[in-house]
This record gives C-alpha cells, structure tokens and sequence, in this order.
C-alpha cells in the first residue's frame, strides 16, 4: 500500500507546522484512508560526518585489510585524547579511533560516522566494540547500512562519501548531523487504499485527499504540467484488439515520448532516490527512478525503452497462443492468449511481445547503462485486462496496482511530458516533439453525468445536509454540479480521475465522508416485531443445552474429511455416505471432501483430546453435514442487480446439497472419575441410547429404538431411531451404540466407545407444535410385577408394547426393571421382568379389574412374542 | 367443671408428662398431709434436686415418674385433699398446684436442655467431610461460540428482530453476485474462496452469511429486520488470528426510511449490550460491493480508560485497543440498490443497513482468547472453562 513521505505530500499540499506522521495519518483516517503503519525515522542517534584524518592498514591473518582510522568526528562528538592502550594513527588529536574493513576513501575524505548510541535500520544498534586488535569506536557507513539500498552508479559503492556518490554536490563539516544530511529523518504514512479509490495510489490523491480532510490549500502537480500534445511523426503506435475482456477494448490510449541523446552515466539526483527509497521502492537508475517517480507523483505508470532496441510499429495486441516473454524480472513467461501485451517488429518473427500491457516490460527492450535514447510509454489500460494478468503470472507490479483500480485517462500526456523533461534535466538530451498519442475512438470518454438530487444525501444518512455541504463536497472533490433541467435535481459530472462514482449513492458516500461521519446522529429503529425464534432454533439450543447438563462437552470440528474416512468407519462398498461434495481448491489435498456424517469429523476431535492427555471423552457437536445431489448438476448463475427467475432460483436450490444439522456425541472411556463413591462405570451403547433419548426429550420428540447393522456401529450394539410425526408416519432419525470394534481400533479410542448421530431437524419435526394436557387421576395405585420368559431374540421394546397394547387404558406406566439370563429360564432363553403401574381415571380398580388386566397382559405378551409368565 | 377435677387435671395436659400407665397406688398412712407445708417443699427440693442430676432423657423420664408418678408425695398428698375439711381444700390446693408447677416447669426446662445436648451429641457423630469430591460425572459444557452465537441472536430478538439461517455450500450468485460483487473481485479467487469441484459448479462455502440476507428479502421481502448468525468458510490458513472456518453475524435491516443514523443507533446498541454502558461506536469510510456509502464499524474500547468516553485518553498499553482506544469490528452500510434489486426489493421505496461481526472475535475480546485455535481445534478444556454459562 502507498507510502507518504511527508516532505514530498508537503509539495502539493500545505502541511500545518509541526504536522507529524501521527496527525497526517488521523486526517486521512476521517476521509476513509486507514493507517497502515507509520514508518518514523529509519536512524535515530548520532549519526554524524566525519573527517578521516589519518589511516593505517592493518593486513589480518585472515587476508583482509582493515583501516585504523583517526576520525574527527566534531568537537562535540570527539575524545580530547588517544586511549593510552590502543593509540590512534597519526599526530593526537581530539578524534575517535574507527576501524573500518572498506578502501573507497582516503584520508581528509569527508564519511558519515555513527557514533556509539546510533540505531541503524534493522535496528541495528551501534556501540563502542573490540575488532582486530583495537577500540573502534562508532562504525563508517555505506548507504546500505543506512537504509538507502546500495546506491546508483560506481561513485555510490562502498562507503559514503561526502561531495561523491549519493553525497554529489553537498558540502558539510565535521560534526554535521547526517540523519538530515541524508534524508534519513522522513516520516513516513503507509495507508491502506480501497480498492474504488486508485487515484489515491498517487502523493497527488493522497494530498487531494489531505486537503478534503484539513482544508490545507492543494495544488494539483498535474496542473503545472503541459501536457504533451499529439501529432504526426511519432513513433507509430497500433491499437488492436480481437479479444476484448468483458467488452472492453484492451488498451484505449497510447502515448509515447522519445528523449534523444541521454548521458546514461548521469544519476537521479539525490532527492528522487531518497523520495523514492521513502516511498519503499529502490533506485536503479536515471530513467527507472523518474518513470517511477512520475508514477509514484501522479498515478500514472509510465515504462521506458531502449529505443535502439526497439522495432518500430509499436503495437498494442493480445497474446498469441503459445507466445513466451522474458520479463525484465528475467523469467521466461508462457502469455495466456487473454494476456495484453505491447509488441513491436523486433526478433526473428518481426513480431514479438515486448512487455506484459501494465504489468512488466520485457528483457529484450529495457532501459540499460547503454541507453542513450529513450521512448517513454503512457497508457490507459483495461483494468480487468490488467487485473487478469497480474493474477495469471502472479505479478502484483506498482504498475498493475495502479492499472487494476483505474487510472486518470487524462493523465497520460501529462505524465509522459513530465518524464521526459525530468531525464532531459537530470540526464541532459532533448525531448523529440513528434509525440504520439494514439487513442480509440471516443476515448478518454467523458464522465457520464449523474442526476442527484439535492436531499439524496439526507435521506440516506440522516443528516439534514445544507445546500452548500452537498454541493460543496461534490465540487471539492472534484466534480462538476449543474441544476439539473427537469426536476431541480443537480447533475453531477465526476471528474476523470474517480471512475468509481457512478451512481447516486456513491455520491452520497463522498458527501458523507467529508462532512464526516461523526456527526450521523445515533438512532435505534423500531422493528415493527418479531416473532422470536423459530421452533428449530429453540429445539437445537435445548438439545445442546440438554446433553451439556448430561455431562457432554460441546466442541466444533472443521467439515472437510478425506477419502479413506469412510473406509476407517467401515462403510460399505455402496454405502451412500460415499458420496460426497468435493472442493475444487481444498485447504490441504488429503482432505478434499466434506462431511456427509457429523460422526466423520468429530471422532477425530474426540482423537485429538485423548492424544492431550484426556482419559476419556464425552464431546458433542451440532453441525451441518453435506449431502450431494445428482452428480453433474451445477448451480446456475444469474445476472446480477436483477431478481432471478423463480425457476433459476429453483435450479439453484435443487442443485445445493441437501444440509441437515445433525447432533453427534462421542462417548468412550470413564463415565466419571474412580472416587470414594466406587468406580465410575464406562461410557458405553446404553449411555448413548439415553443421550440420544434426552436430546430428542429436549426437542420434545419422542425417538423409537430398533436395532441395526449400520456402519460406524457395533453390528450387535447399534441401534437405529425412529420418530413417528403427527402424521403417524414413522421416520429414521439417527443411530447410536457402540462403535465397531475396528473403528474404535483404528482411531485409537478407548475400547467400546460409543456415539450417536441425530437429524435433529427431523426430530424438532416431528415433535408435537403443542403438548396436549393429560388428565392426573387420583384414585388409588395398583402396582404389579411381571417377569416373562422370551427367546433371547425377543426385543424388550416388543414385550413392552404387547405389556401396553394388553393391559389397555389402565395401565400408568410400565417400566423393565430386570434382565435375567441362566439355567433356570433355559438355554436361548431370557426373562425380562417388568413392574406395572395401574390406575385408572375412573374410579377405584377393584381386585376383579386388576386380575382382568393382568391376564390381559399375560394373554397379549403370549400373542405378540411367545412369552410366558414366570412362575 | 372445678373443684379437685381441675386440679388433678392438670398433669395430663402437660405434654412432658403422659398419663401414668401404672394404676394409681393406695394412698399411704405415712404420706404428708395436703397442707404440710414443709413437708411438701421438701418433697419438692427432692424432686428438683433429682432432676437436676439427670444427665440423660431416659435417666430424666426414672425422675419424673417417681416424684410426680401416682407413688409420689406430691401426687398422694394431692389424693389426700378429697379428705380434708372443706375450709382447707383451698390453701391444700395452691400449696399442691404450686409445688407441682415447680416441679413440671423443671422437667420440661431440664427435658429440652438434655434433648437438644442429645441430638447435637448424635448429629455430631453422622459428620461428613463435605469437602470430598462428590461429582459422579465431570460437568459438561456448551461451547463459548454457540452460547454467544445465542445470546447475540437474543439480543436481536429482544429488539424485535428475527434470526435467519441458510445453507453453508451456497450458490455462487447468492455469496457473490446478488451481493454486487464484480465477476474479477478478488474475493472471488480460488485463493480467498473455496468452491466445490467441478469448476463451473457454481457453488462454494458460503464466505460470508451476506446470502442469508438475500435469501430472507426474496423470501420475505420489505420490511425486514434480520440477523444471520452462522459458520462462514475463507481459504485462510490457521494462525492466532485466522481460521478458515470461522463464525458471523450480519445483521439487515430494510424499510422505509431507514438511514446510516439507524444503523449506528443499532450498532451503539449492540455494544452497549455486550461491551458495557458507555461504549460507543465510530464509523469510518470504507469501501465494500454490497453497501454504499460503507464504513468500517469501531467500538471505543471497554478496557482501560478509553470506555469512559472520548475525552480519556486510552492507555498506550492496552492490550484490548493496542493504545488508540478503539476496536475494529467490521464493515457496514447502507445496502446497495444493485443488492436490493437481486434480491427483487425497489430501491426507490425501500431502503436498508446492514453490518457484519465475527463472533470469534467478539469472544476474543470478551473473554480475551489469546489464540485462534484454541476456539476452533475442539479441546474439550477449552469449552470446559466456560461451563454451560448462558
């Protein structure tokens, strides 16, 4: 994100005395521009020149040479007298001793010394040390070790010197602060830019931007430029383009400007690169450093070639199939035939790409330490076109940032005439006045005008703006108002630089923001009321609550699971859970599918806890599983700002996989801690049939248990769940039990662990909407006991339906207290015994009425399953 | 009634002293007379003397039987009163009801004391250390997420709204293009988004519950007042901060007349009820497809000095604002007409806001989680600490 330099934002908007980094940064914060980070002087300390006065080299074991340096550092900064120990070379005088292992300067060489107590970018603090047999005292810098990167040109290798180098042309003394000399105590705002307000990628948006918020006087540097103007006799430049992106033509201007006979040896001066090093971008040259200083300044990106390389027509075309380009990254790229590329008549083919369109020039026409004449390019590209291609080859360049959030389509001529006079008066030669400026019919378009009215503002936000606010921000920020012919609603023509204000409501953003958004007032609306949450939320939150109370903890897991899950749960070769919805770019490759049971994904969180050094676990979840539909079948995608058809929406549901929240518990190891109350007993099946009882009690349905062979689950110890509805319709809600054996191996969980899984959708379904009160006799109780001889086969829900199907409307409440296996009911036998309640809401049962419903149950268990009564 | 009858009536209405079992005994020859003074008072500091010395109830109910029993002086001086001469049976009486009173008054005095000694002595025996351990079961837990989820929905229903829910694996024209997102928005790429397989699916996790919204104003049209709570899906990796599996709430609100002052008249609401009395909101301009004008939400913050309004400075060390006194929460606006028409509302008659919060980072804040894979990874220590808090 753009870096401000202070000092440079102060060029074209007047910053209030005493401005800080702090205080630009909070103005930008009130007109939408967050703060990224403020980057405060890179070199704090002191940081001072020096004059090297005498200097010994030392050779070392290790082959170097190192000088012992007398340096005057300032009669502030130096020691009156040599340590006794360690002298300096050369006649005492007031100095310090530096050590230093570079050989670009000489003695009276005016260096910059950073004297103990320096923090040097990195930070890299600077103290008094011993190195190669002596004291050195402070450290002489490069401009690396300062943060200005390693320089431009010979002169700028190696240690700073003053009058040389970065230093040309400046004068100092010893003792002189070098933080100021060299720039180094800039501060500098990084803001966060969104992604409607390119412009601002510019130091003339952000102090446009600067003003809006403070009022400061602005003058726009594009202003004080004369444009370049257009004419015959330019380097001939064709716009083509055969595969328009989203019906927009690929490049619709063109400028270029060529600057003849360049001394390519001449530097960018000394304030460009520190601008430019500010502004987080490293200096390279002349002619790269002005190109990117024009792009940093206004916003327009600008690229320079090597006109000896360079096989006029230029032409502007999308990439051919197959076609390669070395970058001037130096990477051979394969371009994508979608890809807008610059090319001209050069190479074998006479017609080869030479630079991606607003993403990177090419190797074969870069601007070198040769170039002696140059041709400077200012485009106005597609912002998708340059979006794409910066996408494809992973090459967010400044250039691209630019692009891809719209660029002022006035400022090419601008941009290129200022570039050129910046090389011609820092590099010398002239600018060719055969300028070309190639264009699309109609292009730069004008701003469409946008019909405003003048209380839109208000009625939207909430303040009773005046006249003069609405008009006054739309002209501030740049915008033409008119009164409108019709109904008095003002037109309002944006200006070019701010392709993102369309519609009215983009107007009223920017009326808003600079007004400022402190002053909406706070008002809570009236909701004309709702009507609470819905039966399924009050359901799922009682059945969580429910099996929390049971002692369960409520943990999440992520839904994407891998193939071989549905083996490690011994699924079956058709078993329809195999189905499942794919991803095309999953987090990690191993785990491409999500989950169509819940118990997939939460028995590994159960895993997880033991690997923790859980001794058991009792963990829920209520979560979504994902059920595919018919293979093929995608979801259309309609226009947007337009309401679907309702048979596009019914496509598009019908394609969504079916998601179900299901309830899925773990259960395996210690139900509780072993405590002086005796052992806790295991978790097991039956733990899990209750749970899965209380959740449904939760919801206020009742669940039906059945046995099954389902995967994951016990053959033997797995159950299936029924709901009947109101309907009477009965209805597969879910399974529990203890696991198989194998998957409770295979994930390493304790032995007979168990689980549950439940829809709990279906289950609030079928619960009744409303309970229907039962009446509370209160004639007296009869209690009777029944023990039944069954086959071992005989499940007991079968006994206890024949028990109250039997006994008819007296019967409260039957309840199995007892299983009982062994020699005296007999081999492949059971007894199951049951303690009966009966009352009836009629009066007294007599003896008479109880012996009769006791045969009736012995009779009806007799019918329904064989049983006997036990003597 | 009257006469001897209330006299020899009164010990049977004494609850200390039940009717004798024993037959009454024959009245003895030696026995004091009614009106033997001294010889009564003695009787009676015997009495006294002996129920005194009872250390026990059971030793107490020996002493009450034999000197108040049918055996007793008192008792047989009191038959004796039936013959004495008519003028006497008075004085005979009140010197007999007073002794007996002092005697009964004693045993009732001396029962409760031995009683409540008794019971303490046997309570004091059947002690328990009540510090043991006494949980069969460890307690279980909600998950901080979902209970916040809940209270956040209450909230909202408390204000008269109601809770909208829909799919996770969600169309690609609902999360992105109902929602005035370009075809190139960034958002859209397959290193933000993760869609299901093919491509061309149309479909992908849901990256925002932002579809929710649409789907309730299709459903339901104007007016509408909704928050969406639910689990939302970004191709993040995980880190302190960042989950790829994540939690929202958006809340949309459309009807007449409604303006940015609503909405941060929602939002002061929303954190006043979660953050504490003074908190208040900030609104700065920010850019999103689905709402204009748009605004990053920031809640002052309700940790140091800063919650108590704007003229206190925040403490530079905050670890809750990191020292500027805010919080940012997320992004909000007013809808986008291009987002009221997909979804088949006339942005010239209706009007809306809407927000979104990350409910993880609201129980980051809250609750100060320092990291994000402690809330997502399903340690059960994690929801343990919280217990079923509502």
């Amino acid at each position: 994100m753009p870096r401000i330099p202070l000092n440079w934002l102060a060029e074209h908007v007047e910053l209030p005395a005493g401005a800080t980094a702090e205080s630009v940064a909070a103005d930008l914060v009130s007109v939408g521009f967050e703060e990224e980070a403020i980057h405060g002087a890179q070199v704090t300390g002191p940081l001072v020149v020096g004059r090297v006065l005498d200097l010994v080299k030392e050779p070392q074991k290790n082959g170097k040479t190192i000088n012992w340096c007398r340096v005057d550092v300032g009669p502030e900064h130096n020691e009156e007298h040599d340590s006794p120990k360690d002298p300096q070379p050369g006649e005492e005088r007031p100095s310090r001793g530096i050590i230093c292992g570079a050989h670009n300067f000489v003695p009276g060489d005016l260096v910059i010394v950073s004297l103990p107590g320096t923090v040097l970018p990195g930070p890299f603090p600077i103290a008094a040390r011993k190195t190669y047999g002596h004291t050195s005292d402070g450290m002489i810098c490069s401009t690396a070790e300062v943060g200005l990167g390693e320089g431009v040109g010979e002169e700028t290798k190696g240690i700073i010197v003053v009058g040389k180098g970065t230093l040309e042309g400046v004068t100092a003394e010893p003792g002189d602060d070098a933080i100021a000399l060299l720039g180094l105590g800039e501060e500098v705002v990084e803001i966060n830019v969104t992604p409607d307000r390119g412009y601002a990628f510019s130091m003339r948006g952000v102090a446009r931007e600067y003003s809006h918020a403070t009022g400061a006087p602005f003058t726009d540097p594009a202003s004080t430029v004369v444009p370049a103007e257009g004419g015959r006799g330019g380097i001939p430049v064709q716009l083509s383009d055969d595969a328009p992106v989203r019906g927009a033509a690929g490049c619709t201007r063109f400028v270029a400007v060529e600057v003849r006979g360049v001394d390519p040896s001449a530097p960018s001066p000394r304030w460009m690169q520190e601008r430019l090093t500010l502004a987080g971008m490293r200096p390279i040259s002349l002619i790269v450093d002005v190109t990117n200083y024009v792009m940093l300044d206004l916003g327009q990106p600008l690229h320079a070639y090597d006109s000896h390389q360079l096989v006029a027509p230029i032409v502007v075309r999308r990439a051919h199939e197959g076609e390669m380009l070395e970058t001037l990254d130096d990477k051979p790229r394969a371009l994508d035939p979608a890809d807008l590329v610059i090319a001209d008549c050069g190479g074998e083919s006479g017609d080869r790409a030479i630079g991606i369109a607003g993403v990177m020039g090419g190797a074969s026409t870069e601007v070198s330490e040769k170039t002696v004449n140059v041709i400077i390019e200012a485009a106005t590209f597609d912002p998708i076109t340059i979006a794409r291609s910066a996408r494809r080859h992973r090459l967010p360049s400044e250039a691209s940032k630019r692009f891809e959030r719209g660029v002022d389509p006035l400022l090419p001529p601008i941009a290129a005439r200022r570039a050129a006079e910046l090389i011609v008066e820092f590099g010398g030669g002239e600018i060719d006045e055969r300028i070309t400026d190639e264009r699309l019919e109609g292009f730069p378009a004008a701003p469409a005008p946008i019909a405003f009215a003048e209380d839109a503002a208000a009625r939207v936000v909430g303040i009773e703006y005046t006249a003069q606010e609405v008009r006054g921000s739309l002209e501030m920020i740049g915008c033409s108002v008119e009164r409108g012919e019709a109904d008095g609603a003002l037109l309002v023509t944006p200006p070019t630089w701010r392709p993102d204000l369309r519609i009215r409501e983009d107007l009223v953003e920017e009326i808003a923001r600079l007004v400022g958004y402190d002053r909406i007032p706070s008002i809570v609306p009236s909701a004309p009321g709702g009507r609470g949450l819905t039966r399924a939320q009050r359901g799922r939150r009682a059945a969580r609550t429910a099996l929390a109370e049971a002692g369960l903890v409520e943990v999440t897991s992520a839904p994407w699971i891998a193939e071989s899950v549905f083996d490690a749960h011994a699924y079956g070769e058709g078993d329809e859970r195999r189905a499942a919805v794919r991803l095309r770019n999953p987090l990690t490759e191993d785990e491409p599918l999500l989950r169509t049971a819940l118990l997939q994904s939460l028995l590994p969180v159960a895993r997880l806890n033991l690997a923790r050094g859980q001794e058991s676990v009792a963990v829920f979840q209520l979560a979504s599983v994902y059920l595919p539909r018919e293979a093929g079948q995608g979801a259309p995608v309609p226009a947007a700002a337009a309401l679907p058809s309702a048979e596009e929406l019914a496509q598009i549901d019908a394609a969504l996989p079916a998601q179900p929240q299901r309830l899925a518990a773990v259960l395996g190891g210690a139900s509780g801690p072993a405590s002086w109350r005796g052992q806790a007993e295991p978790w097991g099946w039956a733990d899990a049939i209750d749970l899965a009882h209380r959740a449904a009690a939760a919801t206020g349905a009742q669940i039906e248990v059945s046995a099954s062979e389902h995967a994951p689950f016990h053959p033997g110890r797995g159950a299936a769940l029924h709901v009947v509805g109101e309907n009477g319709e009965r209805e597969l809600v879910g399974h529990a039990g203890e696991l198989h054996p194998r998957v409770v191996k295979q994930l390493g969980l304790p032995a007979r662990t168990s689980a549950l899984e439940v829809d709990v959708d279906r289950l609030i379904a079928a619960a009744p909407a409303v309970v229907r009160a039962e009446a509370v006799p209160t004639f007296p109780l009869a209690k009777e006991d029944f023990a039944f001889v069954v086959d071992e086969s005989v499940p007991a829900s079968a006994v206890e339906a024949a028990i109250v199907v039997g006994i008819g409307d007296v019967l409260e409440s039957v309840h199995l207290f007892d299983v009982f296996t062994g020699e005296q009911v007999g081999e492949g036998k059971k007894s199951l015994a049951f303690a009966v309640r009966l009352r009836s809401a009629e009066g007294t049962l007599s003896a008479k009425d109880i012996a009769a419903a006791r045969e009736r149950c012995i009779a009806a268990v007799d019918a329904a399953v064989g049983g006997v009564l036990r003597a | 009634m009257g006469g001897p009858w209330a006299l020899a009536a009164l010990p049977t209405r004494t609850k200390a002293i039940p009717v004798s079992e024993t037959p009454p005994a024959p009245a003895d020859d030696s026995a004091p007379s009614a009106l033997d003074g001294p010889a009564i008072t003695a009787a009676v500091d015997a009495a006294l003397a002996a129920i005194a010395a009872a250390a026990t109830t059971a030793e107490l109910k020996t002493v009450r039987i034999e000197h108040t029993g049918d055996a007793s002086v008192i008792s047989t001086a009191n038959r004796g009163i039936k013959d004495l001469p008519k003028e006497s049976k008075a004085e005979a009486g009140k010197i007999l009801g007073q002794a007996k009173g002092r005697v009964f008054q004693a045993i009732t005095a001396r029962q409760e004391e031995l009683a409540a000694a008794e019971e303490e002595a046997a309570l004091g025996s059947e002690t328990v250390d009540v510090t043991l351990p006494v949980a069969r079961r460890p307690r279980g837990a909600r998950h901080p997420l979902t209970t916040l989820a809940d209270r956040i929905s209450d909230f909202f229903v408390g204000m008269g709204w109601e809770i909208a829910e829909g799919p996770e694996v969600e169309a690609e024209w609902f999360n992105f293009d109902a929602l005035n997102a370009d075809p190139d928005h960034p958002s859209r790429s397959l290193q933000d988004t993760l869609y299901v397989a093919p491509e061309g699916s149309g479909m992908l996790l849901r990256t925002q519950t932002s579809p929710v919204q649409i789907r309730a104003m299709i459903e339901r049209g104007a007016p509408l007042y909704i928050a969406c709570p639910g689990t939302v899906y970004r191709a993040d990796e995980m880190d302190a901060t960042h989950s790829p599996v994540f939690h929202q709430v958006e809340g949309l609100a459309i009807d007449r007349g409604l303006t940015m002052a609503h909405l941060v008249g929602t939002l002061d609401a929303f954190a006043q009820h979660f953050f504490g009395p003074q908190v208040v909101t900030r609104l700065r301009p920010n850019h999103f497809p689905f709402t204009e004008p748009s605004a990053e939400m920031d809640f002052r913050c309700f940790r140091c000095e800063a919650r108590l309004g704007l003229d206190h400075a925040p403490d530079p060390d905050c670890r809750v604002c990191g020292g500027t006194g805010w919080i940012e929460m997320g992004g909000c606006g007013m809808v986008h007409p291009n987002v009221l028409r997909a979804a088949g509302v006339d942005p010239e008659e209706h009007q809306g806001f809407a927000f979104g919060l990350g409910i993880e980072r609201i129980l980051m804040l809250l609750s100060g989680v320092p990291d994000m894979h402690d809330i997502v990874e399903g340690d059960v220590r994690f929801s343990q600490h919280y217990g079923t808090e509502i």
